[in-house]
């Protein structure tokens, strides 16, 4: 089968049963993505393919040889980290780290739903939210962190998303 | 896991003819097979037929895709300014990666979270047939208090397919020998009765391919739902309301309950209750005793008979303001 993940092309060969999660991380070394529940339940797992954040612990690889796979690990190097990667670093948004990539990916997702005008569970008017506390940890709410990160994790995203609607002010 | 035969469709009619189990979004049927509650033995993924798009039909109302994922369906624009119930239903379910996999077929047809179905140790007449109910006498939290039989006493969980009951939407399917049916919503599930197991009309390779929802009516929109937290958890009991108050008097009211049975619940006594009167506690307390005429508690759910009666009142308190 073949894979686009990250900008780079794979080929792996992998039992019809892998979900996208196990592939990356048992066949094709990208471990950043984690398994927490393995049920969709926890958000560790969180990828976007083709720039929708989804849990790849609930998906089959098979169903995904021609989209766009972007995990943390596409995201931002050591040395030169993605604006929400540092934001969690400056707020301490987390304590063990272990959902932290997901956080991430699923805060990019996130955000880019918020820019196409989507509303949330928290919008008192579904044609025009704001991106209050409230409606970060609603659209959030699919990341679980154990160590209850949640004030920094909300900092850190209320950040990025403060600094990039200046930019498109 | 068990093993299986992977096919993807690249049409409906190959889908129908391919004799496997239909694959959409996933977020259901493998959180089941990894449990092994499911093993189908051929899956047919359809994620890619031509079925997500939302279109305007000229009597007004909308066809919707069988495959438009759910967020982009609560994010529709002509889904909120119209069928708003429809858009809150929908963004208070799962948590926004799920939303944006699950589909509008697959919420239809996913399954009960009752425990005891999970659980492949236990006996559950709707995982297998004969084995009992272990639900019946057992922890029954989330259970169903209408419309239950002594076979099964388990809930719908979905949130969508509520919205969708009050807003009489019509199912369209596709089967294998080609034949498309309408079949409305109120027609499409059935109830546990001695067959938990069979839990909507759908026969063999039938596939959904749309959901209609008629031209939009009148009338304030809500969907509530009461749940273990304020977010990413399954209704305990929910409604969805569609109500229209002229001249101090309730003209219409459709109302549908997510929670409390086998099926997205619904029924007319509720609404009779309603129309022709003037908002009011006493009307309120009138359509509860109707909603709950015959309810049963199980023990762990008998919570549920107060909950839905006070959630139901505070509903039509707000959606008749
Ligand atoms: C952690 C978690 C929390 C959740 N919380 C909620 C919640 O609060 N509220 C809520 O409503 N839901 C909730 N869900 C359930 C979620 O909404 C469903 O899993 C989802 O809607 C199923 O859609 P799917 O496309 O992924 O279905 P799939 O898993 O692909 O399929 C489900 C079933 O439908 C069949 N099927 C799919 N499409 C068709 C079709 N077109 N024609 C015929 N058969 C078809 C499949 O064969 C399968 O039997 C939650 C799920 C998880 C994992
Ligand atoms: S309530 Fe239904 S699904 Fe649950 S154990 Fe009983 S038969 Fe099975």
């Amino acid at each position: 089968m073949h894979f686009t993940i990250n900008g780079q092309s794979h080929e792996a060969e992998v039992d019809v049963r892998t979900s996208l999660l196990d592939l990356c991380r048992e066949h094709l070394g990208l471990t950043g993505s984690k398994k927490g529940c393995d049920h969709g339940q926890c958000g560790a797992c969180t990828m976007l393919v083709d720039g929708r954040r989804i849990n790849s612990c609930l998906t089959l690889a098979v169903m995904h040889q021609d989209d766009e796979i972007v995990t943390i690990e596409g995201l931002g190097t050591p040395e030169n980290l993605h604006p929400l990667q540092s934001a969690f670093v400056r707020h301490d948004g987390y304590q063990c780290g272990y959902c932290t990539p997901g956080q991430i990916c699923s805060a990019v997702g996130m955000l880019d739903e918020v820019k196409k005008g989507w509303p949330s569970h928290a919008s008192a008017d579904l044609t025009g939210a704001s991106l209050d506390n409230a409606e970060i940890s609603e659209r959030m709410s699919g990341n679980i962190c154990r160590c209850a990160a949640y004030p920094n994790i909300v900092d850190a995203i209320r950040e990025v998303a403060d600094a990039s609607a200046k930019v498109d002010a | 896991m068990k093993t299986f035969d992977y096919a993807r469709a690249d049409s409906v009619e190959a889908a129908t003819r391919a004799g496997g189990r239909f694959i959409a979004g996933g977020t259901n049927l493998l959180d089941l097979m990894k449990l092994q509650v499911e093993t189908p033995e051929k899956l047919v993924d359809i994620s890619r037929l031509d079925l997500n798009t939302i279109e305007e039909r000229e009597d007004g109302g909308l066809t919707i895709g069988a495959l438009v994922p759910n967020s982009d369906l609560a994010a529709d624009p002509r889904v909120i300014a119209k069928y708003e119930v429809l858009s809150r239903a929908l963004l208070a379910g799962a948590s926004g990666q799920l939303r944006n996999k699950a589909t509008t077929g697959g919420n239809l047809l996913q399954r009960t979270r009752c425990y005891y179905f999970y659980d492949t140790a236990a006996g559950c007449n709707k995982r297998q047939p004969g084995s009992g109910c272990e639900a019946i006498g057992g922890f029954n939290r989330i259970h169903a208090i209408l419309g239950t039989s002594d076979q099964c006493i388990a809930t719908h969980p979905g949130d969508m397919p509520v919205a969708m009951r009050a807003l009489d939407a019509v199912i369209v399917t596709q089967k294998a020998d080609g034949d498309k049916r309408r079949v409305p919503i109120g027609d499409f599930y059935r109830l546990p009765g001695d067959t938990p197991h069979i839990e909507n009309v759908l026969e063999a390779g039938e596939l959904i391919t749309h959901v209609e929802l008629p031209a939009p009516t009148v009338g304030r929109h809500l969907y509530r739902k009461v749940r273990d937290r304020a977010s990413y958890a399954f209704a305990l009991f929910s409604v969805a309301a569609v109500v229209t108050v002229e001249d101090g008097i309730i003209t219409a009211a459709a109302l549908a309950f997510g929670g409390v049975a086998h099926l997205p619940w619904r029924n007319p006594a509720v609404e009779a209750a309603l129309v022709g009167k003037a908002p009011s506690d006493e009307t309120f307390n009138a359509a509860a005793d109707a909603l709950l005429d015959g309810a049963t508690g199980f023990g762990t759910n008998d919570f549920k008979i107060p909950l839905a009666r006070r959630t139901l009142i505070a509903s039509l308190r707000e959606v008749t303001q």
